[in-house]
């Protein structure tokens, strides 16, 4: 029996990630995992790569987590959940395990889209039934917030500081959520935490599917982002109605947008509460947001392209 | 007794995996290891074998893959060499700090650069120093016996931990050679069952692999990991000599031949023993009381076992067919000097680099060495304790 969707029912299930990690105050990252390990009507084992997640929910002798838990490097974590999948195919096939278990893996954006991509493209690539889950915070915020290839264009990091010379991150994000769509696996999806509802009903959606699946999940991060530690919702809520993080999904290469902002707002109202931005609002950097909001404007409008491909004639809204 | 059969050092490191039956296999491609997953994979493809292969896009992967399945809770095997090792480094010491008992065989390979498929031992004795066990082969009948003996050795519940058996690349693992398998069903009941130790597929019982472990308690973690291996000496001559009964061929920690009455002594380990072994013979022949010393557990050293067996000698040579660049010797070299250098009487030790990239080591250079080593036990002076042999200039 599913537990429905809705706080009344849902605070009525076991946490499976305890409180009393070292998360740091206002984070996203928990929230997120918080809503993943809810969403699950199955028993799970989890992978973590490393990461502020797994630095910060495993401090010897505690363990945040309330099921099986392995953290083994930065690069691996979807080659370690394949390798636990293997294992539970082989000794489901040989009759020595009978659980019904899924299998999902928790990393970084830099542990997911720079260090751990081969082993993520290799999992995907292999069948295995697994959920990767890809925590976005823009950067390598564990190690002090360095550039990753997450990291959005202009954002000021440790890696690309704002000098006289350089104005922040020169290049565009890399769109992980479209290159695992281009694996061709089952179920690819992206998700915020301020669409709750959206986030677990995929997470759910993907553990029901067989074989691989990738979800990536916006995860503010106030240390990085230089923003209030009371803003993650507020400021994942305008990455979405901004049309930065478009909630869609594509299942079997159907691609949907799922949440479809009433109005897109301009991608300065999510830019600006952001002190990694604060440089591309002086005058002479005018070019900077004109760029970013032009990269928005074309990913949304591509997205919103591949979409009617799929809607049937005379079914469309 | 099962009957002489003629098989390479790969088909018998991927027979001797054949009858251990590991639940999970996860390997990468790679000369001269290849050919051991190359067989294996046709034992699963026959349904010989209930593994499930998990044929990952590098060895770091199928390194990590092994240690998700390992902690899984079931039995797992793999085999490498070289640059596939070296790309494993990192999870190497994962695999061992986590007590999984992962199975690997290593084909011994030079290293790049220059890039180089010969055989030479600087991939394993590069890894060293990671945690796992170590065993050297001599052929194939030793790597066959080794890799059988090893998921008894690595799964014991006083060990859990990872193994590698060492071949010689191409000397050994594309070679054919006569050896003897032995009886399947007592083979499968001599490696036995898989001993599950905290399984992470444990739903019932949580927990938590890898965990984050500060300076308040990671000594204690360093050294009880060196205590573990303090162990393992005893437990391999166990396992080798059960294997003797089922086998008839024993083993310990390592070969001395005609080391007992020796004078002087050869060190040496994997397939230049054999070569070795022959000269040696030529020398007795002429009343030369000379011996030979061939390390089987390589990690962890038997310190004192070594000294024992070596110290009435007058002068012994270490053949590494590696170097330890900027260590001023090989590494066997140092492990057989730290096990003797605290004994009153000792041998001269000096120290040969042969064999690296695939050079062939030839019975010339083993009389050499040992037309040394008389001289310097008649007290001759040491010209140099480390020489570069078989190499031009």
């Amino acid at each position: 029996m599913l537990t429905p969707l809705n706080l009344k029912e849902l605070s009525k299930q076991p946490e499976l990630f305890a409180p009393g990690h070292r998360m740091c105050t206002g984070c996203g990252a928990p929230i997120v995992v918080r809503m993943v390990m809810m969403a699950a009507q199955y028993p799970l084992v989890v992978a973590n790569a490393t990461g502020c997640l797994e630095v910060s929910t495993s401090i010897a002798e505690y363990t945040s987590w309330k099921t099986p838990w392995i953290h083994n490097a930065f690069e691996n974590a979807a080659a370690t959940i394949a390798g636990v999948e293997t294992m539970y195919r082989s000794l489901k096939k040989q009759g020595k395990i009978n659980d019904e278990i899924r299998f999902i893996a928790f990393g970084g954006d830099g542990g997911t889209s720079d260090i751990g991509f081969q082993s993520l493209s290799g999992a995907m690539e292999r069948g295995h039934d697994m959920t990767y889950i890809c925590y976005d915070n823009g950067a390598y915020m564990n190690t002090g917030i360095q550039r990753s290839s997450a990291t959005p264009f202009g954002a000021d990091t440790a890696t690309c500081p704002v000098g006289s010379e350089s104005q922040g991150k020169q290049q565009q994000r890399k769109d992980l959520t479209r290159i695992m769509a281009a694996h061709g696996i089952p179920y690819v999806a992206q998700a915020s935490p301020n669409h709750w509802q959206d986030l677990m009903r995929k997470v759910r959606k993907a553990l029901d599917i067989k074989g691989p699946k990738f979800i990536n999940i916006i995860s503010p991060c106030n240390r990085g982002w230089r923003t209030k530690t009371n803003d993650a919702i507020q400021l994942s809520r305008l990455a979405v109605e901004t049309c930065y993080w478009p909630l869609f999904e594509i299942e079997n290469g159907v691609t949907s947008i799922t949440v479809t902002p009433r109005e897109k707002k301009p991608l300065i109202e999510f830019l600006k509460p952001q002190g990694r931005f604060k440089h591309m609002f002086a005058t002479e950097n005018a070019w900077m947001l004109e760029t970013a909001q032009q990269h928005v404007d074309a990913c949304w409008d591509r997205l919103q392209r591949e979409q009617t491909l799929f809607v049937q004639p005379g079914t469309s809204e | 007794m099962t009957k002489m059969i003629a098989a390479t050092g790969n088909e018998a490191i991927a027979n001797a995996m054949r009858l251990a039956n590991p639940d999970v296999c996860s390997a990468y491609p790679i000369t001269p290891a290849t050919e051991i997953m190359h067989i294996f994979s046709g034992y699963a493809a026959n349904g010989e074998v209930s593994t499930e292969m998990l044929l990952a896009e590098s060895e770091h992967s199928a390194m990590s893959a092994c240690i998700g399945a390992a902690a899984a809770g079931g039995r797992v095997a793999t085999a490498t060499s070289s640059q596939g090792l070296a790309l494993m480094w990192e999870l190497l010491f994962i695999a061992s700090g986590m007590r999984l008992p992962i199975v690997m065989g290593v084909c011994n390979r030079a290293l790049s650069a220059p890039i180089n498929i010969g055989c030479d031992h600087s991939d394993s004795m590069g890894a060293r120093d990671c945690g796992w066990i170590q065993l050297y082969s001599e052929n194939s009948q030793e790597a066959f016996d080794n890799m059988l003996q090893a998921f008894r050795i690595a799964e014991h519940m006083d060990v859990r931990l990872p193994i590698m058996v060492c071949l010689d690349g191409f000397i050994t693992s594309h070679s054919i050679e006569s050896m003897r398998w032995v009886d399947e069903s007592a083979a499968r009941a001599f490696v036995g069952g898989y001993q599950q130790s905290i399984p992470l597929l444990d739903i019932a019982k949580p927990a938590s692999y890898g965990p984050l472990i500060l300076s308040d308690m990671y000594m204690e973690y360093r050294k009880a990991h060196e205590q573990i291996m303090a162990k393992v000496p005893q437990i391999v001559q166990e396992v080798g000599a059960e294997y003797g009964k089922l086998s008839g061929r024993s083993y310990g920690l390592f070969e001395s031949y005609r080391l007992e009455d020796a004078e002087v002594a050869i060190v040496v380990m994997s397939s230049a023993a054999g070569t070795t072994k022959d000269v040696i013979d030529r020398y007795r022949e002429k009343g030369i009381r000379a011996g030979l010393l061939k390390p089987r557990l390589y990690r962890p050293f038997p310190y004192e076992e070594i000294c024992r067996a070596l110290q009435h000698l007058k002068a012994v040579a270490v053949l590494d067919r590696s170097d330890s660049f900027g260590a001023s010797f090989g590494p066997l070299y140092l492990d057989i000097v730290s096990s003797l250098c605290n004994q009153p009487q000792k041998p001269v030790i000096i120290n040969k680099i042969f064999g690296l990239g695939g050079r062939d080591y030839m019975p010339d250079q083993a009389e050499h060495t040992l037309d040394e080593l008389i001289r310097i036990a008649q007290g001759a002076p040491v010209n140099s304790v480390k020489e570069y042999i078989g190499v031009r200039g």
